[in-house]
C-alpha cells in the first residue's frame, strides 16, 4: 500500500474542490482546500503538504503568481497545475512558472490521482537505484539488462525505457498520456490505442508463460507493475 | 431649395473642394506675383532708358551753355519746350528764378538734388485755347551749370503708364479667370469625389445593415479612391469567407457536438428510467464517461485549430528536428500498424529541421498516421493497412508525406475533407471527430506551409509542405 499523502487543492470552484477532496480521501490521501490564491499561498507556506494542486485562474492571486511566489520562498513541494486553457503554450508557461506537472481540464480523476501519486514521491528523492526489482523481474539501468527469474529478456531501447519508467513507479498507476510524456516526451492526444499496443508487446516479453503476471491493466486508468493485485 | 443648399454646403465641405480652392488661390498669388515682378523689371528698364536720354539731353545742353552761355541755352530751351511731346525743361537762375522752361510748378527740394528723381509737376497745357496747369508724374534730372544756374531736364511718365495699366489689367483678368475656372474646377472635382464617396457610404451602410454581398463601386480609373475601394472589397470578400466559415462551423458544431451530447443524455436517461442492477448503472456511467471523453477530444481539437488559425503558438516556435520527430512517431505507431496486420514503412531523410511548434507538429503527424490507420484500409476484404511515412528535402521545402492504400478521397471531395468537421459521408459512421485534416491544414498555415491531398494510386497521400530552417541560421 502506498503511503498516504497530504494534498492541498487550490481551486475556486467549490463543487470541483469538494469532489477532489472526497475522491482523494477515497484513494487514501488527505486533501485540504483553499478557495483562492492568497489563502492557498498561506496554507502552502505553512508547509506539511506532499503535493499542491493549483488551478491557474484563481481569485485574489492567480495560480502562476502563487507558484512563482512559493518557489521564490524556497518551497520545493511538487505542484500540479490544472488549467481550463489546456493549450500547448500554456503548459510551457505553467512549467516555467515552477509547476512540476500540468493537466488540462476537464480531466479524469484517475489521471490526476496517478500524476499526484508520482509527483508526491518526488519530494523524497531516493539515492538513484541502479537496479529495479519487482518480484523476480529485474531491470539493471547500467547494463540495460532485463531478467525474469534469472532469464535474460532481450529488449529494444524504447521497450527498455517503458519498462524502466513503470518499474521506477512500481505499485503506482501510470496513465497512457504519462507514458507518452515520459517515454517519448510528447504531450498530445494519441487518440487510438497506440500505447496499449506497446504495453501488450512489453507484457508478452515479461509476463508470457509466467504464473504471476506483473504488468497489470488498471481499468479506466492505465497500467501498473506490481507483484500481486 | 433647402436640399440644394444643403448639398452645396456638403460640396463646399469636401476635402476635394477645399484643396482645389487652396491650390487655386496659391497659383493665383504666384501668377500675380510673377506678373508684378515682370512689371517691376520692365519699369526699371524704362526708367533706366529715360535716365540715359535725360543725361544725353543735359550733356548736349551743357555743351550749348559752354558755347553760348545762358542766353543761348535759354533760346534753345524755349524752342525745344514748344515742340509737341517735348522733354520737360526748367532753367533756373542763381536765385531760383525761372529763366526758361515748360514747367509751371514742382515739388519742393527737387532742384537741390542731382540724382534721377521721380516726382510730380505742373505743366501748362493748351486745352480749347486756354492755358491750364495739370499735375503729372515725371522723371527728372537736375544739372548745376557754372554760375550756379540749375538746369532740369525731365520726361513725362505718361508713356510709361500704358504699360503699367496693361500689366494691371492682365493681373486683374488673370485672377478673375482663375477664380472662375478654379471655382468651377473645384466644384466639378468636389462633385465627382462627393458622388463616389456617397456611393461608397451607401454601400457600406448596406453592408453594415448585414448584407455582406455589397461591394464598393470601382470606377476603373485606378486612382486612389479606386485602390481604396479595391482593397476594401478584398477585405469584404475575406470577411465574407470568414463569416461563411463561421456559419458552417457553427452548423457543423451543432451537428457533430449535439449528436454525441444527445447520445450521452439518452443513455443517462435510459439508465435512470429502466433502472436495473448496479452493473447496469455502472455500464451506463462508463458509456457516459466515454462519450464525454469523445466530446472533450473534439473540443480540444477545435480549440487547437482555432488557436493555430489565429496564429497563436507562433511565438513559441523553436527549431524542431522533424527527422527525429517522425522517427519517434514511426516507432510509436509501428506496433499499431502491425497489430492491424499491416505495416508502417518509414523513409525519413536525416537532419530535417523546421522552425515550429513541436507539440502541434507532433499532433498533426499523429492525426495523419491515425487517419491512415483508420481510413486507409484497402477495399478488399481482409486486407491490411500499409502506411507510408516519408520525409524529404525539396530545395528549401520539407515534404512530409503520409500515404495509405485505402479508397482515397475523390478529387472533388478533397477541399471538403480539409474543412472543419468535413468528414465525408462515406466515413460518417466511423469514429473520429473529422478534425484531423483541418488541424493539419491550420498547423501547416501557421508554419507558413500548406497541406496537399493527392492520389497515391491507389489510396490517399497527404503531404505537409513546410519551409525548412536554413542551415545558416
Amino acid at each position: 500500500m502506498l503511503q498516504a499523502m497530504k494534498i492541498l487543492v487550490v481551486e475556486d470552484d467549490a463543487d470541483a474542490a469538494a469532489y477532489l477532496v472526497k475522491a482523494f480521501a477515497e484513494a487514501g490521501h488527505v486533501a485540504d482546500h483553499a478557495k483562492d490564491g492568497l489563502t492557498g499561498y498561506g496554507m502552502a507556506e505553512e508547509g506539511g503538504y506532499d503535493c499542491l494542486i493549483v488551478d491557474r485562474m484563481l481569485p485574489k492571486m492567480d495560480g502562476l503568481t502563487m507558484i512563482g511566489g512559493l518557489r521564490e520562498q524556497g518551497l520545493q513541494t511538487p505542484v500540479l497545475i490544472l488549467s481550463a486553457l489546456g493549450q500547448v503554450d500554456d503548459r510551457v508557461k505553467g512549467l516555467r512558472a515552477g509547476g512540476d506537472d500540468y493537466l488540462p481540464k476537464p480531466y479524469a480523476f484517475s489521471e490526476l490521482l496517478a500524476r499526484v501519486e508520482i509527483l508526491g514521491r518526488r519530494k523524497a528523492p531516493q539515492a538513484a537505484e541502479t537496479v529495479y526489482a519487482v518480484a523476480d523481474l529485474r531491470l539493471d539501468r547500467l547494463s540495460h539488462k532485463v531478467t525474469r527469474g534469472g532469464e535474460d529478456i532481450p529488449m529494444q531501447p524504447r521497450e527498455f525505457r517503458l519498462l524502466e519508467y513503470l518499474m521506477r513507479n512500481a505499485g503506482r498507476v501510470v496513465t497512457r498520456t504519462m507514458l507518452l510524456e515520459q517515454v517519448w516526451d510528447y504531450h498530445f492526444d494519441p487518440g487510438t490505442n497506440v500505447i496499449d499496443v506497446h504495453i501488450s508487446r512489453l507484457r508478452a516479453k515479461i509476463d508470457k508463460g509466467q504464473a504471476r503476471p506483473l504488468l497489470q491493466t488498471v481499468r479506466g486508468a492505465g497500467y501498473v507493475i506490481r507483484d500481486g493485485v | 431649395m433647402r436640399v440644394s443648399w444643403q448639398s452645396l454646403g456638403r460640396l463646399v465641405g469636401t476635402t476635394a473642394f477645399k484643396l482645389s480652392v487652396v491650390y487655386m488661390l496659391a497659383s493665383a498669388i504666384f501668377a500675380g506675383g510673377l506678373l508684378l515682378y515682370v512689371g517691376w523689371n520692365a519699369r526699371r528698364l524704362i526708367d533706366e532708358q529715360i535716365g540715359q536720354t535725360l543725361t544725353a539731353q543735359i550733356n548736349g545742353l551743357a555743351d550749348q551753355y559752354r558755347i553760348g552761355g545762358i542766353r543761348r541755352l535759354q533760346t534753345i530751351i524755349e524752342r525745344r519746350s514748344r515742340q509737341p511731346g517735348s522733354f520737360l525743361f526748367l532753367l533756373q537762375g542763381p536765385q531760383s528764378e525761372m529763366i526758361a522752361g515748360n514747367i509751371a510748378g514742382l515739388a519742393p527740394a527737387v532742384m537741390s538734388s542731382t540724382e534721377l528723381t521721380e516726382t510730380t509737376y505742373q505743366r501748362f497745357e493748351e486745352v480749347d485755347g486756354q492755358t491750364q496747369a495739370s499735375t503729372r508724374g515725371a522723371l527728372v534730372r537736375v544739372f548745376v551749370l557754372p554760375g550756379n544756374n540749375r538746369l532740369l531736364v525731365g520726361r513725362d511718365l505718361e508713356e510709361r503708364e500704358p504699360q503699367n495699366s496693361v500689366l494691371g489689367q492682365a493681373i486683374r483678368e488673370l485672377i478673375e479667370a482663375m477664380l472662375v475656372f478654379g471655382g468651377l474646377g473645384a466644384f466639378v472635382v468636389a462633385r465627382r469625389a462627393l458622388a463616389r464617396m456617397d456611393a461608397m457610404t451607401a454601400t457600406s451602410q448596406v453592408i453594415m445593415a448585414g448584407d455582406l454581398s455589397g461591394r464598393l463601386p470601382v470606377s476603373g480609373s485606378g486612382d486612389e479612391l479606386d485602390r481604396l475601394a479595391v482593397s476594401l472589397n478584398a477585405m469584404l470578400v475575406r470577411i465574407g469567407e470568414l463569416m461563411q466559415g463561421m456559419k458552417e462551423v457553427s452548423d457543423n458544431i451543432a451537428h457533430d457536438l449535439k449528436t454525441p451530447l444527445t447520445r450521452l443524455r439518452n443513455s443517462a436517461e435510459q439508465a435512470l428510467r429502466v433502472g436495473g442492477t448496479k452493473e447496469d448503472y455502472r455500464a451506463a456511467l462508463e458509456r457516459t464517461i466515454e462519450e464525454s471523453d469523445g466530446l472533450i477530444r473534439t473540443f480540444n481539437a477545435l480549440l487547437l485549430i482555432a488557436r493555430a488559425e489565429a496564429g497563436s503558438g507562433a511565438d513559441a516556435f523553436v527549431a524542431v528536428d522533424v527527422s527525429r520527430l517522425l522517427e519517434d512517431f514511426a516507432e510509436i505507431y509501428e506496433p499499431s500498424a502491425e497489430e492491424a496486420g499491416g505495416r508502417l514503412e518509414a523513409s525519413i531523410a536525416p537532419d530535417l529541421v523546421v522552425q515550429g511548434n513541436r507539440e502541434l507538429l507532433g499532433q498533426v503527424v499523429a492525426n495523419l498516421i491515425d487517419n491512415a490507420l483508420k481510413y486507409g484500409l484497402p477495399p478488399q476484404a481482409g486486407a491490411s493497412p500499409v502506411i507510408g511515412l516519408s520525409a524529404l528535402r525539396d530545395g528549401e521545402t520539407l515534404l512530409i508525406k503520409v500515404c495509405d492504400h485505402g479508397p482515397g478521397i475523390h478529387v472533388a471531395n478533397r477541399g471538403k475533407a480539409i474543412e472543419r468537421f468535413g468528414r465525408l459521408d462515406e466515413s460518417r459512421n466511423k469514429p473520429g471527430s473529422g478534425l484531423g485534416l483541418s488541424l493539419a491544414s491550420a498547423v501547416a498555415h501557421l508554419h507558413k506551409g500548406r497541406l496537399l491531398l493527392t492520389d497515391n494510386d491507389p489510396g490517399l497521400a497527404v503531404t505537409l509542405e513546410l519551409p525548412l530552417l536554413s542551415t545558416a541560421s
